[in-house]
């Protein structure tokens, strides 16, 4: 049985939602992938305000394919997660509280997750046609000179995903992983 | 001598690259359906349905299986009584690519220079390889290798001495450290021999091989399946989540190589192996 949880996420969501449970997603989203992860931190450190408030709101790293006339959106699978790992830290100490992609993080993501109270979200990697069908609006709203890496901001309705890695730390990926 | 016209190359090419994206093989969805008799994890059998679901609802709805269309690789064999004429080869084959990618919805996803990373708008070049043989035939090949997978994937070089044991082990180390990142269950291609460059070819090229069928000499194929057992024994399972199904299969090309040296490598695919083939 699903969790069926809305953006903006409460830090009292997120403390409940367990690795391992499963979650239905409904509200805004933001993409977001390397490139453009890269110019939000460069922004940040120049002093420059975001392109749109972190508090609570949930980043799926994803670059759609193009949409057919009449549909909002192409396929729309999960990227790999670790690539962002490096930009990631500074967005959870602004209120980033959910991340959604596909695969590991590393441990510096993780403790700050736990010490900023965030979770981290798996969709099926591969699954981006199926994944779409739980997108129902789509809208570039910054850097659409980079194509599929443009930030877009997403309405969801049940957007099916797991939760990989909780705030306390625990993660699904320990299972085989020897550390 | 036998004449094939470019636009006729360009147009088979184009249709090839949506065929790819939107019709996941049938070896690969028989693969899929098996595994879901070997995968013990509750989790990574629902992993397994919704991928089996994915592909279902993409060829029916006109959905790309998968957001990252991938870098077009072509393997052309070409025979050499053949001409092409009203254009050239690969300019044919790069225009197949483009308009296969622009009509099909698919996404651009190639950098012009690897350092200064603007995106060429169109997906091309193709990667093209091409291999000269007796007659006047064409055959394509087409990979649309997403690079969730091919990031994972790693070429060396072995001591002869290293043997069966080293490849074994570097394979597997391979898929080990890849853990979820190319989208588990993976497909593998694995090339021996040759000097690097080329063990990392032969590599690529085994993935067009239909999953589950095994080399035909025995040796190879008696190391095809030791391979798949022991990165199904690592437990990465669907999705990295955990479970019995890493791999649907592995293909292994050889080819002869020098006295010193034993390159290996490992080409990982996820999946969603969007592979077509056409002869002209």
């Amino acid at each position: 049985m699903a969790i069926k949880i809305k953006t903006p996420l409460t830090l009292e969501i997120v403390r409940n939602l367990h690795a391992g449970e499963r979650v239905e997603i409904s509200g805004a989203i933001y993409t977001a992938r390397d490139a453009a992860h890269h110019r939000m931190i460069d922004m940040l450190k120049e002093g420059g305000d975001l392109l749109f408030p972190l508090e609570g709101q949930v980043i799926y790293y994803t670059g759609p394919s193009p949409a057919r006339p009449g549909r909002p959106i192409g396929s729309c699978g999960p990227t790999t997660s670790s690539r962002m790992d490096p930009w990631t830290v500074p967005l959870l100490a602004m209120g980033l509280r959910g991340m959604i992609g596909k695969g590991e993080r590393n441990q510096d993501v993780i403790n700050a997750m736990k010490k900023y109270g965030a979770v981290y979200f798996a969709a099926t990697g591969g699954a981006g046609a199926w994944l779409s069908k739980f997108i129902h609006k789509a809208g570039v709203i910054a850097y659409s000179d980079l194509g599929p890496e443009a930030v877009y901001q997403l309405e969801v309705k049940d957007f099916p995903a797991i939760c990989a890695i909780d705030c306390h730390g625990n993660s699904l990926y320990d299972k085989w992983r020897v550390k | 001598m036998r004449e094939i016209e470019a636009a006729k190359i360009s147009r088979a090419v184009s249709e090839l690259c949506i065929q790819a994206n939107y019709r996941l093989p049938p070896d690969v969805i028989s693969a899929l359906k098996k595994s879901l008799n070997k995968e013990d994890s509750s989790l990574g059998r629902e992993i397994i349905e919704e991928l089996l679901e994915n592909a279902r609802y993409a060829r029916a709805s006109n959905v790309p299986i998968c957001q990252d269309t991938g870098m077009a690789v072509i393997f052309l064999e070409i025979g050499q009584d053949l001409k092409v004429v009203g254009g050239d080869l690969e300019g044919a084959v790069n225009e197949g690519v483009r308009r296969g990618y622009e009509e099909g919805y698919l996404r651009k996803s190639v950098v012009a220079d690897p350092l200064r990373r603007k995106n060429t708008g169109d997906n091309t070049p193709a990667q093209i390889h091409s291999r000269i043989v007796r007659g006047d035939g064409l055959k394509i090949d087409l990979l649309c290798k997403g690079f969730g997978c091919e990031n994972m994937s790693r070429a060396g070089v072995l001591n002869p001495g290293e043997g069966k044991a080293g490849i074994v082990d570097f394979v597997v180390r391979t898929v080990l450290a890849a853990g979820a990142n190319p989208c588990p269950p993976i497909v593998l291609g694995v090339g021996l021999g040759g000097t690097v460059a080329y063990a990392a070819f032969l590599a690529a090229q085994a993935l067009l091989r239909p999953v589950g069928q095994h080399d035909n000499r025995g040796h190879i194929a008696s190391l095809e399946r030791e391979l798949l057992g022991k990165i199904n024994d690592l437990g990465i399972g669907p999705q990295g989540l955990g479970g019995r199904v890493t791999a649907l299969g592995v293909n292994v090309e050889v080819f002869p190589t020098h006295i010193a040296g034993l390159p290996v490598a490992v080409n990982i695919n996820c999946h969603a192996l969007r592979r077509a083939h056409r002869v002209l």
